[in-house]
């Protein structure tokens, strides 16, 4: 009868108990695997049956694609002989001498061999221009670069070594640039100068544009000569860095009390919407020339980005309209009686929290159009995909199909796969700062 | 009422004088939902330095009452002036109004991602172009008043319904208002929280501040109320101060109310 007070009142607690670990039997891996492994006879008949599946398709796959491949051959058919000499008569191997003598085409397109330092440039620029709006401080660019010119080092030295000349592929303009940008980002990299970085993101559009397309110092390079992965990037980034601003401001539009504006939106989500981005595509390459003045030229890849982004923009608008809607009312009530204006509100009290609602259909939606860039393989340019066929057609590597669609398909799944796991990491970094 | 008596005596009365100057003139207003007449011919004069509690059953329109107040909702018809200003459809109007009248919610309504100073600050940095370093301090002398500094640097979804109540009344006094409207504060908060909040409005009451509550809290309108206001069904049924109002009801909708909620 120790800790009641049986003749007074039912109950008193007296002492407060101390907390105990839960029980061993329910952490740890093993209560892991016999939780989410083997939790009942079906369950754990199903674990072996995939483990088994792994077992016997993963080996397969590897032989195929590293064990029993070819990497230099001039053509399909040599590159059967090699693997019948080398792993006997039927061996199954993958043909990667496609990719390597056709690598700079799949990347650059017909972009001019000695020009391709231009593209490249942009690219790691491209990386300067996001790491401000993607992290906290400067210090992922300086592992980015530090990273870039230990792979640039390695190459190098191993291409020397095999005879190469890998020294010029060492001190290329790229070189330079990423050791001047990972340098300052190394010296002004904190969290308290990270905004000065931001004015280099709001002029990359114009320095991407001159290394690209040419003009001012840089000799012109002609946009039909843009191609490969390198086109799939420019129509990619534009779309997603023009669509979110447009769709923010479609969404808004579309909740205004101004009838017209609203109404102006609307239709235009709408229509977009409603109509297929192949569609939009031809009147980008055929139709719009009909309405332009005659004599014009404007740049066909123009023309492209504009209606991608124009069509993303339609769809983002939607998913942000949804963020929008979850917000409770009153945190728009609480923003009015501040005294905030509708501008200030919306950039301080309501976006950063639908925005935040509506990552996972942001990031859905740049996906969806970063895969759909690929439509512009219909209207002739000559994107990865576009660039199969003339591939194909060549005497040499005809009837090469699964080395050539996995390495494009790679291609697209690093860029979308690292979307998704930036925004997974996003999501995690803002939940921290915010539990309700 | 001996619990009323102790109540006041520790109020002076000095502090709680009301001055003769207008703070807010609502006149001939009324306000429909569509078909549905919410509120019918209100007039009500409040003075500067009063505490005004408004009550009476749901539905009846006091919420709907004090929102127009800082245009929250629009009425249709009659006058709204406060502090000398006439409320119309005119934006700059109303947002002068509203930075002249903090408002505190029934739920809240805290910035879930800012932190407590941050939401503190957000509406003097940027309505009223205070530095950033102001902001925080005159932030930090309100939340010390709410007896809640330590706090400053966690986010809303971290503390108690009290202490939320307690950080959004500091974050309507950064801005210095010269009016606050409460919408049921205590409406939405654990028994165990009330007086957390009570205690602070209290507070607020003796510096003079003109304020307007919409509240259940009975203890409190006798406590501090120099005007209880009862309404049903969108019009002002009867408005006296608290001692005759509590002890003498004059119309029978207000002796039905007073049996009912004192009763339990």
């Amino acid at each position: 009868m120790s800790g009641t007070h049986a003749e007074t009142v039912a109950y008193v607690a007296d002492t407060q108990y101390d907390p105990e670990p839960a029980p061993s039997s329910s952490t740890g891996p093993i209560a892991w695997m016999r939780e989410s492994l083997f939790s009942s006879w079906t369950n754990a008949g199903l674990t072996i049956l995939c483990i088994a599946l792994i077992a016997w398709i993963v080996p397969a796959i590897l032989e195929w694609a590293v064990f029993q491949s070819v990497w230099n051959a001039k053509s399909l058919s040599e590159c059967r002989e090699i693997i019948a000499t080398r792993f006997g008569e039927g061996a199954h191997g993958a043909c990667w001498a496609v990719i390597n003598e056709r690598f700079g085409q799949l990347l650059y397109g017909f972009y001019p061999a000695d020009l391709r330092w231009r593209p490249d440039t942009a690219a790691l620029l491209l990386v300067v221009a996001l790491v401000p709006i993607l992290f906290r401080t400067m210090r992922p660019l300086v592992y980015a670069m530090a990273g870039l010119i230990a792979v640039k080092v390695v190459f190098a030295i191993a291409w020397t070594l095999m005879g190469d000349d890998g020294m010029d592929f060492l001190l290329s303009p790229t070189t330079f640039v990423a050791l001047v940008v990972g340098g300052l980002a190394f010296v002004f990299g904190s969290e308290a100068v990270k905004s000065k970085w931001l004015y280099f993101t709001l002029a990359y559009p114009l320095i991407a544009y001159f290394l690209l397309w040419g003009g001012l110092i840089f000799e012109p390079v002609r946009s039909s000569l843009f191609g490969g992965f390198l086109l799939t990037m420019i129509i990619g980034v534009t779309g997603i860095a023009g669509s979110l601003p447009i769709g923010i401001l479609l969404a808004l539009g579309r909740q205004s009390r101004l009838p017209v504006l609203k109404m102006v939106c609307v239709t235009f989500i709408e229509f977009i919407r409603g109509v297929p981005l192949i569609t939009l595509l031809f009147v980008a390459s055929t139709l719009l020339n009909y309405f332009l003045p005659p004599g014009t030229n404007f740049d066909l890849i123009l023309r492209v980005l504009i209606m991608v982004t124009l069509f993303a923009s339609a769809y983002m608008a939607e998913v942000v309209r949804g963020g929008l809607a979850a917000l409770p009312r009153g945190q728009y009530e609480a923003a009015d009686t501040l005294g905030l204006t509708y501008w200030q509100g919306m950039r301080l009290i309501i976006l950063p929290q639908a925005l935040k609602i509506s990552i996972p259909g942001i990031v859905n939606t740049f996906i969806g159009l970063f895969k759909d860039t690929t439509l512009v393989a219909v209207i002739g340019l000559l994107d990865p995909l576009g660039l199969t066929n003339p591939i194909r057609s060549d005497a040499n590597w005809n009837g090469i199909v699964w080395e050539l669609y996995g390495f494009i398909a790679l291609l697209f799944f690093i860029c979308c796969w690292s979307m998704s796991r930036y925004s997974m990491l996003l999501e995690k970094r803002l939940r921290a700062s915010d539990r309700r | 009422m001996a619990n009323v008596a102790h109540s006041e005596a520790s109020v002076p009365p000095a502090v709680m004088e009301v001055s003769d100057e207008i703070a807010i003139d609502i006149s001939g207003m009324n306000k429909w939902y569509g078909d549905f007449h919410v509120l019918k011919n209100i007039d009500l004069t409040v003075y500067k330095g009063e505490r005004i509690v408004v009550c009476g059953p749901s539905g009846s329109g006091k919420s709907t009452l004090i929102r127009c107040i800082n245009a929250l909702e629009k009425h249709q018809k009659g006058k709204i002036v406060v502090d000398g200003i006439e409320l119309t459809s005119d934006l700059k109007k109303i947002d002068e109004i509203r930075r002249d009248v903090g408002m505190v919610f029934q739920h809240f309504n805290l910035f879930p991602h800012l932190t407590i100073l941050e939401n503190c600050t957000l509406a003097p940095i940027w309505v009223k172009k205070m530095p950033k370093k102001e902001a925080n301090e005159i932030a930090m002398t309100y939340l010390s008043r709410v007896k809640i500094p330590e706090q400053a640097n966690k986010y809303p979804g971290q503390l108690s319904g009290g202490q939320q109540q307690r950080v959004a009344i500091a974050r309507a006094l950064c801005m210095s208002p010269n009016v606050m409207l409460f919408d049921e504060p205590t409406s939405a908060l654990d028994p165990e929280m009330i007086k957390e909040v009570l205690d602070v409005m209290v507070d607020l009451a003796q510096t003079g501040m003109t304020m307007i509550c919409v509240t259940h809290e009975m203890g409190f309108a006798r406590q501090v109320a120099n005007r209880v206001v009862f309404m049903d069904q969108g019009q002002i049924v009867e408005s006296n101060a608290p001692e005759p109002f509590f002890t003498n009801p004059q119309h029978e909708r207000t002796k039905l109310f007073l049996s009912q909620i004192l009763a339990h």
